[in-house]
């Protein structure tokens, strides 16, 4: 696998496969935070020691395999220009503070792009694993096999009463941050979504934007996660996660069916105009864009538009960002030339499918 | 209502601007704001670790300056990493594990207040450094799932668990030579 691989494809291979109630859950990931116990932690540590972690990691785990995430490839940051930095933040393998780091930075990403291991963010190390669809348990499972594969070869800071330590008090304890992204079109239309976060609010969840932290929702795509890491257990995280975003399922299934049986006019009119948006605008922004790929979504869900695929959310929503539409043209575009590139782009994809 | 300045975000701030008695109402996003000098901030945005060094601040002050005198006495710094408890309190980071310890006088407020009342990990242990830690728990939960099974008089399966138990204390006292 090279860099180029993974500047190139807006989806990730792990999103072509469909996974459970993929309708309504684009993706599931757990982050664990560990640290190396005998270095300081990376804000304040100096540079000959950030050094070694990173060539150390580099040694043991390059071009390695650790059961279906295969071939790690180890990628500093201080390679990467601008644009592929803001590629790789868009598809979501490496964190925006990763991304402005320099000197003894880097991420170990495997083939399918499922895990990726950043190097000297906020902690030494920040594991990552995605799954398609809902499927917290099974993510649960493979992350802590993942954690033990790294274990062999690296002394955790651990600490008996307090956890897994970490740089920030927020995170210490399991450093377990579990999260689910959710496509809710039908629960934000009718506004029943803003009335719901307080609640799961104070379930010690926090819904989000698709771009993490103080992100709007664009697309209407919310990212569901725990904000407590001490004192419970991952699996107990974990089930309570779970069970608030089956509920929001559940809502959202019944708000959809609602919506199919009391107004499906407008509901296809509302679809038909995005889609015709999609096909046929010359100049469109990414908030545009972001809406009208919802509605299609939710057209291709519902069986309303056939013949296009599912994955026209994902992969559009990555591929029409300021970064890829960059990468794709292979220089700096002001705005205006985004949004006429990203517009040519997306007629292309939807006529593909037609 | 979209930003007056970009036009592309939505406006999240309104402000009534009197220049020479000319009243101007203008509504901007938080990024222009910043951008266009509307407002002000004193270090970048406010996040969560603003918010954190505060709780920090109330935190010391209350136990550290009773009486109010200004000044304090020699300042605690970690031996690891030399992190002084005025810098941990600025920023709301560790430097370093060691620092868990230098400064643990100060943490139960803090993450009983950041983890909803929780002070102690209660969850996976690392198998090589956690050690007998991880056996140690494993040994609690078998002692108590024996009692359940002594409860219901299920006593094949529990001599099972018994068995269980004695091996793992075997192990842990091994390990201690």
């Amino acid at each position: 696998m090279t860099l180029q691989q993974f500047m190139n494809e807006a989806i990730s291979p792990w999103m072509r496969e469909e996974g459970p109630d993929s309708d309504i859950v684009l993706s599931t990931r757990i982050r664990l935070a560990r640290n190396f116990a005998q270095y300081s932690f990376p804000i304040i540590a100096n540079e000959n020691d950030l050094q070694h972690i990173n060539t150390f990691i580099q040694q043991e785990y390059e071009d390695q395999s650790f059961q279906d995430y295969r071939n790690f490839s180890f990628v500093p940051i201080h390679n990467l220009t601008p644009i592929e930095r803001r590629v790789l933040v868009e598809k979501h393998l490496i964190s925006p503070h990763l991304a402005e780091k320099n000197q003894a930075s880097a991420v170990l990403i495997s083939e399918n792009e499922q895990v990726s291991i950043m190097v000297n963010e906020e902690d030494h190390l920040r594991l990552q694993l995605y799954f398609p669809g809902f499927q917290l348990n099974h993510a649960l499972e493979k992350v802590f096999e993942l954690d033990d594969w790294l274990e062999e070869k690296i002394d955790y800071a651990f600490d008996e009463t307090r956890g897994y330590l970490t740089g920030c008090p927020t995170n210490v304890g399991t450093g377990m941050r579990a999260s689910v992204m959710m496509h809710l079109p039908a629960l934000s239309w009718t506004k029943q979504i803003k009335r719901m976060i307080p609640a799961i609010n104070q379930l010690g969840l926090v819904v989000r934007g698709i771009y993490g932290e103080g992100s709007e929702a664009t697309g209407n795509i919310f990212q569901i996660s725990n904000q407590i890491t001490l004192g419970k257990s991952e699996e107990d995280i974990v089930n309570d996660l779970r069970s608030v975003v089956r509920e929001l399922i559940e809502h959202e299934r019944n708000a959809r069916n609602h919506m199919m049986e009391q107004s499906i006019t407008r509901l296809e009119d509302r679809i038909y105009r995005s889609y015709g948006v999609l096909a046929y605008s010359r100049i469109i922004e990414s908030k545009e864009a972001a809406k009208c790929l919802s509605d299609v979504r939710l057209g291709i869900d519902l069986g309303i538009i056939e013949n296009v695929s599912r994955n026209i959310l994902n992969e559009l929503m990555v591929l029409t960002q300021p970064g890829f539409l960059q990468q794709y043209a292979k220089k700096t575009l002001t705005p205006n030339e985004r949004d006429v590139l990203r517009a040519s782009l997306i007629r292309e994809r939807v006529q593909l499918e037609t | 209502m979209e930003c007056q300045e970009c036009h592309q975000r939505p406006a999240a701030l309104h402000f009534t601007q009197v220049i020479n008695g000319n009243k101007t109402e203008v509504y901007v996003c938080e990024v222009c704001a910043k951008e266009k000098g509307y407002m002000t901030y004193p270090e970048e945005g406010y996040s969560l670790h603003h918010l954190l060094s505060g709780l920090l601040n109330t935190t010391f002050e209350s136990k550290q300056n009773p009486s109010g005198s200004p000044h304090t006495k020699e300042e605690v710094s970690c031996p690891q990493c030399d992190m002084p408890l005025s810098e941990f309190k600025r920023i709301g980071k560790f430097g370093c594990s060691t620092c868990y310890e230098t400064f643990s006088d100060h943490l139960d407020p803090i993450f009983r207040r950041v983890h909803s009342g929780n002070m102690t990990h209660h969850g996976k242990i690392p198998a090589r450094a956690g050690g007998n830690i991880r056996v140690q728990k494993q040994v609690e939960e078998y002692k108590e799932e024996l009692q359940r099974l002594i409860k219901n008089e299920a006593f094949e399966d529990a001599a099972r668990v018994r068995d269980k138990i004695k091996e793992l204390e075997q192990q842990t006292r091994g390990d201690d030579k």
